[in-house]
């Protein structure tokens, strides 16, 4: 397909929008009487929830069944498919590295964005600082991958030979041996972790920053009159203040660190001992052609994110009734 | 009245502050040099990798096999090969002009297609009124929670049995849907703000819903819509699932899905991975750094999505 016709089919598409979205509002434009607001109502949401309905709801009823049947001749197991995911050795590697996933990059991404926040705040150089640290959240995940493999990057140690990768090469600088970051277990999870810190910080700087800059100014000055200043500040008034966004922080991170395959995927494969759950979803699935236990991963992702997203929902509104 | 009094309150903590200053301007340096460390390696470590790349990205392939990037300050030495061979697919398979097309193909449909058909629901959810209006919108909201993981399998063999693999429809349509909880969402939140007496005076002018909604919401919706579309374009530019699942054929794979596979089989070939890297970079960075301010609103406004 040349470039002309691929854009040729785009514009195709968006016109077919556009005449769909005309006709609505025709149809909506010739609605009378009593049952107008009705009509106008069902006629408006029709397209979004029968698109939900088809491409979300019915898939995910799917392949929760799926999860409950053997691959290959799709009789029903009962929890066999759930029993594998947690007693395989390969499978209990990769829960252990998800729960580490989980618990390190919002925890650790959280931190340092919020001492970040804080340090920069109402400094001369804030607006160009939050930059640096946010502009990662642009780049895709595959991108952070590559300038990060780029940084582990490792040649053997042999006398002429210079490292490329800049850890190894600081590594010799102070002396050291240069290593095979990626190859050994369980340091190399801790490195794939640090690319998701490196990607989320910016996130949690931005939405901490603002939370710190919408703390009641007089609560800030009578503390500081109390003689607060510097970490007593913060650990009085600042971070007590902004402790519900920070939650909301770590879980939203959290929730986004469950479902990310592309790192895993894109640096080790999920190779050394490095598979998370996301990855092994598609890995069981698109690789191996074992559907029903890549379904049951699914499923396993659905249940472990599912208290998360409430959690935040109820704070939400929470922080909305307030 | 009221601000005068407000004023003086605020000047007698000031009055109050200079008297402890002298005693306090010592303990504030140490630790503001403390903060200042920190600051700056945090700023370094954020931004040193990606120079890097850019930096290796321009040397001459030799020169990246033999040395550390950080040895341009010793020899200087700069090409723009490395961009000739990715673009061209000299020797590195597909050629990554084809996949910046196809990535500009997949996300302008994948930004435009879900705003329409949100900005339509979000009405209907905020100035019309049928029975099961807010049961409905709950689990329209409620399906942020779905990962998208658990629709892959069943959403395929529902696209392959239609016809559409192969397409670029699979990738649209899937991209539209899944953005729809957190569109309908986030627009609806922003269209309740509007006034009621608003809509309410158009519609005692007697204009209908359509005239309403074009001529009196949408004007209103600019901010609300740039604040979800920078948002939702880097999703969908910066994707890998959905497309690796989706629109894997060299026709349809956007820039993502080819850097993954450069990964894959040329993995030791920084000179490919890094330009290509960039080319890959440079639209959502240019989209991110001119719309910064309606991505932080739209990031402060829709932070749960799941």
């Amino acid at each position: 397909m040349d470039i002309l016709s691929k854009f040729a089919i785009m514009l195709g598409a968006i016109g077919g929008l556009v005449l769909l979205v005309a006709m609505l509002l025709f149809l909506a434009g010739r609605m009378r009487g009593r049952s107008e607001s009705r009509n106008v109502g069902w006629l408006f949401i029709a397209p979004a929830v029968l698109g939900l309905l088809v491409a979300v709801i019915y898939p995910a009823l799917k392949t929760i069944t799926q999860s409950f049947q053997t691959s290959s001749t799709g009789s029903f197991v009962g929890v066999a498919n759930y029993i594998t995911v947690f007693t395989d050795p390969d499978q209990l590697v990769v829960l252990a590295n998800t729960a580490a996933w989980v618990i390190l990059s919002p925890l650790v991404a959280s931190v340092i964005g919020l001492l970040y926040a804080t340090f920069v705040d109402r400094s001369r150089f804030e607006a160009l600082a939050k930059t640096f640290v946010f502009l990662p959240m642009a780049i895709s995940f595959v991108g952070a991958s590559i300038i990060w493999k780029f940084v582990y990057d490792y040649r053997p140690n042999i006398a002429g030979v210079g490292q490329t990768g800049l850890l190894n090469q600081i590594v010799v600088w102070f002396g050291g041996t240069p290593q095979e970051w990626l190859l050994y277990p369980p340091l190399n999870t801790i490195f794939l972790i640090v690319i998701m810190i490196w990607i989320q910080a910016g996130f949690a700087m931005t939405v901490l920053s603002a939370a710190i800059k919408g703390i009641p100014a007089d609560i800030v000055e009578a503390a500081r009159m109390d003689g607060a200043s510097g970490f007593r500040l913060f650990m009085d008034v600042t971070f007590p203040s902004i402790r519900p966004t920070f939650i909301v922080v770590v879980t939203t991170i959290a929730l986004w660190t469950l479902k990310v395959f592309d790192i895993v995927r894109t640096v080790t494969g999920g190779q050394f001992d490095t598979n998370v759950l996301a990855n092994d979803f598609y890995t069981q699935v698109f690789q191996i052609g074992n559907t029903n236990v890549g379904a049951t991963l699914a499923v396993l992702l659905f249940i472990l994110v599912m208290p998360i997203v409430i959690y935040n929902v109820r704070q939400l509104r929470k922080a909305e009734a307030q | 009245m009221t601000e005068t009094a407000a004023g003086r309150a605020g000047h007698a903590p000031r009055a109050l502050a200079t008297m402890s200053i002298g005693a306090r301007r010592i303990k504030k340096q140490l630790s503001s040099r403390l903060t200042s460390v920190v600051v700056v390696v945090i700023a370094v470590l954020w931004t040193v990798p990606t120079f890097g790349l850019l930096v290796t990205s321009f040397r001459p392939q030799a020169d990246i096999q033999t040395s550390g990037w950080w040895m341009i300050f010793v020899h200087p030495n700069f090409t723009l090969d490395n961009y000739n061979q990715v673009l061209n697919a000299q020797n590195s398979g597909q050629a990554l002009t084809d996949a910046f097309v196809n990535s500009l193909v997949i996300t302008i449909p994948g930004v435009v297609l879900p705003i329409c058909l949100a900005l339509l629901a979000a009405y209907a959810f905020a100035w019309t009124r049928f029975r099961g209006r807010d049961f409905l919108f709950v689990v329209i909201f409620a399906l942020q929670i779905v990962p998208v993981q658990v629709t892959l399998v069943p959403l395929l063999n529902l696209y392959v049995g239609a016809g559409l693999a192969g397409s670029f429809w699979p990738v649209w349509i899937s991209h539209t849907i899944f953005a729809l909880p957190l569109a309908v969402f986030l627009l609806h939140n922003f269209m309740r703000e509007i006034p009621a007496e608003l809509i309410d005076a158009a519609r005692v002018d007697g204009a209908n819903h359509a005239v309403v909604f074009r001529s009196v919401v949408l004007p209103l919706m600019t901010p609300a819509i740039a604040a979800f579309g920078i948002f939702q374009f880097l999703w969908v530019w910066n994707d890998l699932l959905i497309s690796l699942t989706f629109a894997n054929t060299p026709d349809t794979n956007p820039m993502t899905l080819a850097l993954a596979n450069l990964v894959g089989s040329r993995g030791g070939d920084w000179y490919l991975l890094s330009a290509g890297a960039f080319v890959a970079m440079i639209v959502p960075l240019g989209v991110f750094l001119a719309l910064q301010r309606y991505f932080v609103r739209g990031l402060l406004a829709g932070s749960v999505k799941g």
